[in-house]
């Protein structure tokens, strides 16, 4: 009935997405350290948290900057499309991305 | 692939009611991102001509109002629809909002005329996402372009508002709500809009193979049976029909549709494993390429950001140390302003009907019909306001942390410790409420998305220690404990309730995750929060706010507990022993004594329900009580309360309660002929200490006063409580299996508490 087997499959570098300057450094947002600037390159995972994340301006191309974790470490607190936003760890996890501006 | 069209889709039919009707009443529909400043526009558009109901069978908050555009036409019903990021996932809210917008749901609301939507200007491109969806659905557009104020005063970039109408083809029409500017101008402009009845439709595309199946999808054979369906391609247009079935998470009912639709998908999928996410990159591109003709970076703008207020004010808010810190104090200010600055205006109520009742009484013959016009609807009136500035209060604050943006900082500090059983971090705040009272508790879970998760929040707050159980604990307290210390310093009383207020979270949270692990199963929720920059609340917004949840409850809550004091009247009233009484009898307030705590405290002076009281004597009424229904009811259920240290006359006062607990300090002083005139202070405590079974042995003990107080803890004895679980859940079932659960654990806990405590020796 629900259809969400395609949506589980990993995949970074969406056809809209201008191509990362390398490869080599890609990271997930969880990784990545705080105050460091980096674009995203795709968001895999789960198909509706995937797809909130996306509708929230977290498409590929789009700059993020982690700003803090929260007291207890989890969630994060995440800067996106000049509004700040906070996820858990496990959903930054999803989110692909590429260091530097 | 996406492309920037510039020739506009031809404007859709509309309704096919004649919109040039002078005395037609437009409706307007209002759309916006939470914190985009919709609420307040819509309080701003619509002032107090406004209504607030439930959409039919859900339980999804429907506001409406009257917004005059035109002085030659009828006021426009304004919708204000639910704060949306987007209109394409399957939450119930997103579901009404696109049902509204596409015409689907004309039997309770007509198709808009014209649709206006709130854009923060300081966060365009997020905001411009759901204008992109409302362009694709092709109902006349406004854009209202909030927060002007904020956006003029950014550093770093400028806004080009013509551009901005340019690039998106609609009206845009810059508003700083909170000074009232601009609103004239967005009523012309949606009047203008209604009136050409016009859109620019999506001004994008997707590629070729998706657009291929969404055409074969709008072509394809649609019943006409389906009326839904049939309103919404007219409305919308088959494309946009078509493009929501393809690409929502759900598959449509029709089995030979769903095939369709299903080979569509797999053939996309098997081109592009990604292809689901194409809608969202491409709307992301054209605002991108809107964003890019309207904003400009200012001139001479340092480099690197300064950091703005928000972010200062964080860095102490959400720091590793402070930050709950600051939470904490904030609760405390919340805990004290609830518990005493309430106290004053609680009482002003509470002797406002003492003496209403008095001069009731003192001017209308004795008699039946006056008793139940005192005790019954006073009293049950007055119990009911009696708690209105606490939950004024407590609204108050809640729209403040709300409007200012501070809850989401709440919600981003506690979300781990939440998480631990099962909840989501916005479950904080209504749980915190509850403390003071589960009623505003339950109504603000409602900014929780996941269903379950709401209801495992809703199931778990009336443990929440409120200021109801206050009363009963005082009483017991000063009945049993005053003056013993622990080590010479720590007063056994506020050890104990101390405890019991432990003892309710300690049980909420076993609760919360044995619902989590079972009938509320679900994922754990996911946690996309946006953190909004802080902004000065609006003082008509707040009073605003304040205004309607208070008429609610007074609304709904009233009425119940109105009844249920009528009846609990009746109940201790009937039959009537011997000759009927003279002058003010049986005087019982079931829920209205709610203040009865005085009586127990005696630093609060004496309670004004002071009246003269009447000829009969005590022993007369604690006759009467004995072969009332009432009477008879404690002695039915005696055999049942016995293992957990009640008698019948405590039995009564358990069954009065469940209307409203602080009710068993009221139906105590009554069972026990306490005289409710004049200086009462101690005679309730007295009473209560004196109370002799029938063999002579004390009814009360220190331990039966803990069993009780236990069981006070546990029970959801509210019935304003269970209404408004009721609205909120929209069936009977949940309260129902509310009541019953924490009735069975409060018998078993009390039962524990009791028979434990024998057998480890205390009595
Ligand atoms: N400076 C400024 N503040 C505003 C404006 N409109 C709303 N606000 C404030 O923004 C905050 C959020 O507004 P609200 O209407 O509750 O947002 P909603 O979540 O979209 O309903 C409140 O504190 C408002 O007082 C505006 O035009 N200018």
């Amino acid at each position: 009935m629900s259809f969400n087997f395609q949506r589980k499959i990993a995949q970074p570098v969406a056809p809209h997405a201008p191509a990362p300057a390398a490869v080599g450094d890609e990271t997930c947002l969880n990784c990545l350290p705080h105050g460091v600037g980096a674009r995203v390159v795709g968001v895999s995972g789960d198909g509706s948290i995937a797809r909130r994340l996306m509708e929230m301006g977290v498409v590929p191309g789009a700059r993020v900057r982690v700003i803090k974790a929260a007291p207890l470490g989890d969630p994060l607190e995440i800067r996106v499309r000049s509004y700040h936003l906070a996820l858990r760890r496990s959903e930054a996890e999803a989110i692909t991305v590429v260091a530097g501006d | 692939m996406s492309t920037l069209t510039t020739s506009p889709a031809p404007p859709l039919p509309a309704d096919g009611l004649p919109i040039s009707s002078p005395q037609r009443t437009l409706t307007v529909a209002l759309a916006g991102n939470p914190n985009a400043g919709k609420t307040t526009l819509f309080n701003a558009l619509t002032g107090l001509r406004q209504r607030v109901a439930n959409y039919p069978g859900v339980t999804v908050e429907r506001k409406e109002g009257f917004w005059s555009l035109s002085p030659d036409a009828p006021p426009a019903r304004l919708i204000d629809l639910p704060g949306l990021y987007s209109l394409d996932a399957a939450s119930l809210d997103e579901q009404i909002a696109r049902d509204v917008l596409t015409g689907r749901a004309s039997s309770h609301t007509p198709a808009p005329d014209c649709v206006v939507v709130a854009v923060d200007a300081t966060n365009l491109a997020r905001n411009l996402y759901l204008v992109t969806q409302l362009l694709e659905i092709g109902r006349p557009l406004v854009i209202a372009l909030t927060m002007f104020d904020l956006a003029a005063r950014q550093q770093d970039t400028e806004l080009d508002v013509a551009e901005l109408e340019e690039a998106l083809g609609v009206p845009v029409v810059p508003v700083v709500t909170t000074q009232r500017c601009g609103l004239d101008a967005l009523a012309a402009a949606v009047w203008r809009a209604a009136q050409e009845g016009a859109s620019p439709g999506a001004g994008w595309r997707l590629s070729a193979r998706a657009e291929e199946e969404i055409a074969s999808l709008a072509r394809g054979g649609r019943g006409e049976a389906d009326e839904s369906n049939a309103r919404l391609c007219s409305l919308a247009g088959a494309r946009y029909a078509a493009m929501i079935e393809l690409y929502a998470e759900e598959l449509p009912q029709d089995a030979e549709r769903r095939a369709s639709v299903e080979g569509a998908r797999s053939r996309l999928a098997a081109a592009d494993p990604r292809w689901w996410q194409e809608p969202v990159l491409a709307r992301y591109d054209w605002i991108e390429q809107v964003a890019a003709r309207a904003v400009r970076a200012k001139r001479g703008a340092a480099a690197e950001r300064e950091r703005t207020p928000t972010e200062r004010i964080d860095r102490v808010a959400t720091h590793k140390i402070l930050g709950p810190l600051v939470l904490l104090l904030v609760m405390l200010v919340v805990f004290q302003a609830i518990f005493s600055w309430a106290q004053l205006p609680m009482d002003l109520i509470d002797h406002g009907f003492g003496s209403l009742g008095d001069v009731v009484r003192a001017s209308m013959p004795a008699g039946l019909l006056t008793d139940l016009i005192v005790d019954g609807v006073i009293a049950g009136v007055g119990g009911v306001l009696v708690f209105l500035p606490q939950i004024l209060l407590l609204f108050l604050f809640i729209s403040l942390l709300e409007d200012s943006g501070y809850m989401a900082r709440a919600a981003f500090i506690m979300d781990r410790l939440m998480r631990g059983v099962g909840l989501h971090g916005k479950a904080f705040m209504p749980l915190l409420s509850s403390f003071a009272c589960a009623i505003p508790g339950i109504m603000a879970t409602r900014t929780i998305e996941n269903p379950k998760d709401r209801l495992a929040t809703i199931l778990i707050a009336p443990f929440m220690s409120c200021s109801a159980r206050l009363p009963v604990y005082t009483l017991m307290i000063a009945a049993f404990f005053t003056g013993r210390k622990v080590f010479g310093v720590v007063s056994v009383g506020v050890l104990i309730i101390m405890s019991m207020y432990l003892l309710g979270i300690v049980v909420a949270v076993a609760v919360a995750w044995v619902l989590k692990h079972t009938i509320l199963k679900s994922p754990p929720p996911p946690l996309v929060l946006e953190l909004p920059p802080y902004r000065m609340p609006s003082f008509a917004n707040v009073v605003q706010t304040i205004y309607q949840r208070a008429s609610m409850f007074v609304r709904r809550a009233g009425t119940v507990i109105l009844a249920i004091s009528i009846l609990l009247w009746a109940l201790v009233t009937f039959p009537r022993a011997g000759a009927p009484a003279q002058g003010d009898g049986e005087r019982v307030q079931p829920s209205a004594n709610a203040r009865e705590a005085e009586t127990v405290q005696p630093a609060a002076g004496a309670s004004n329900v002071a009246e003269s009281a009447g000829a009969q004597t005590s022993g007369d009424k604690g006759e009467q009580i004995r072969n009332s229904f009432a009477g008879r009811l404690g002695r039915l259920i005696e055999p049942a309360i016995r293992p957990l240290g009640f008698d019948w006359q405590m039995g009564i006062g358990l069954i009065a309660s469940f209307a409203a607990r602080e009710t068993l300090v009221s139906t105590l002083s009554i069972v026990y002929n306490v005289d409710d005139g004049g200086e009462q202070s101690g005679s309730l405590i007295e009473a209560v200490r004196n109370a002799r079974r029938p063999d002579g042995r004390p009814a009360w003990t220190p331990l039966v006063a803990v069993s009780m107080m236990v069981f006070f803890v546990l029970a959801c004895q509210c019935m304003s409580t269970v209404a408004v679980v009721k609205r909120e859940t929209n069936s009977w079932r949940w309260p129902l299996f509310m009541v019953s659960y924490m009735l069975a654990l409060a018998y078993v806990a009390s039962l524990v508490t009791f028979q434990g405590g024998r057998l480890l020796g205390f009595s």
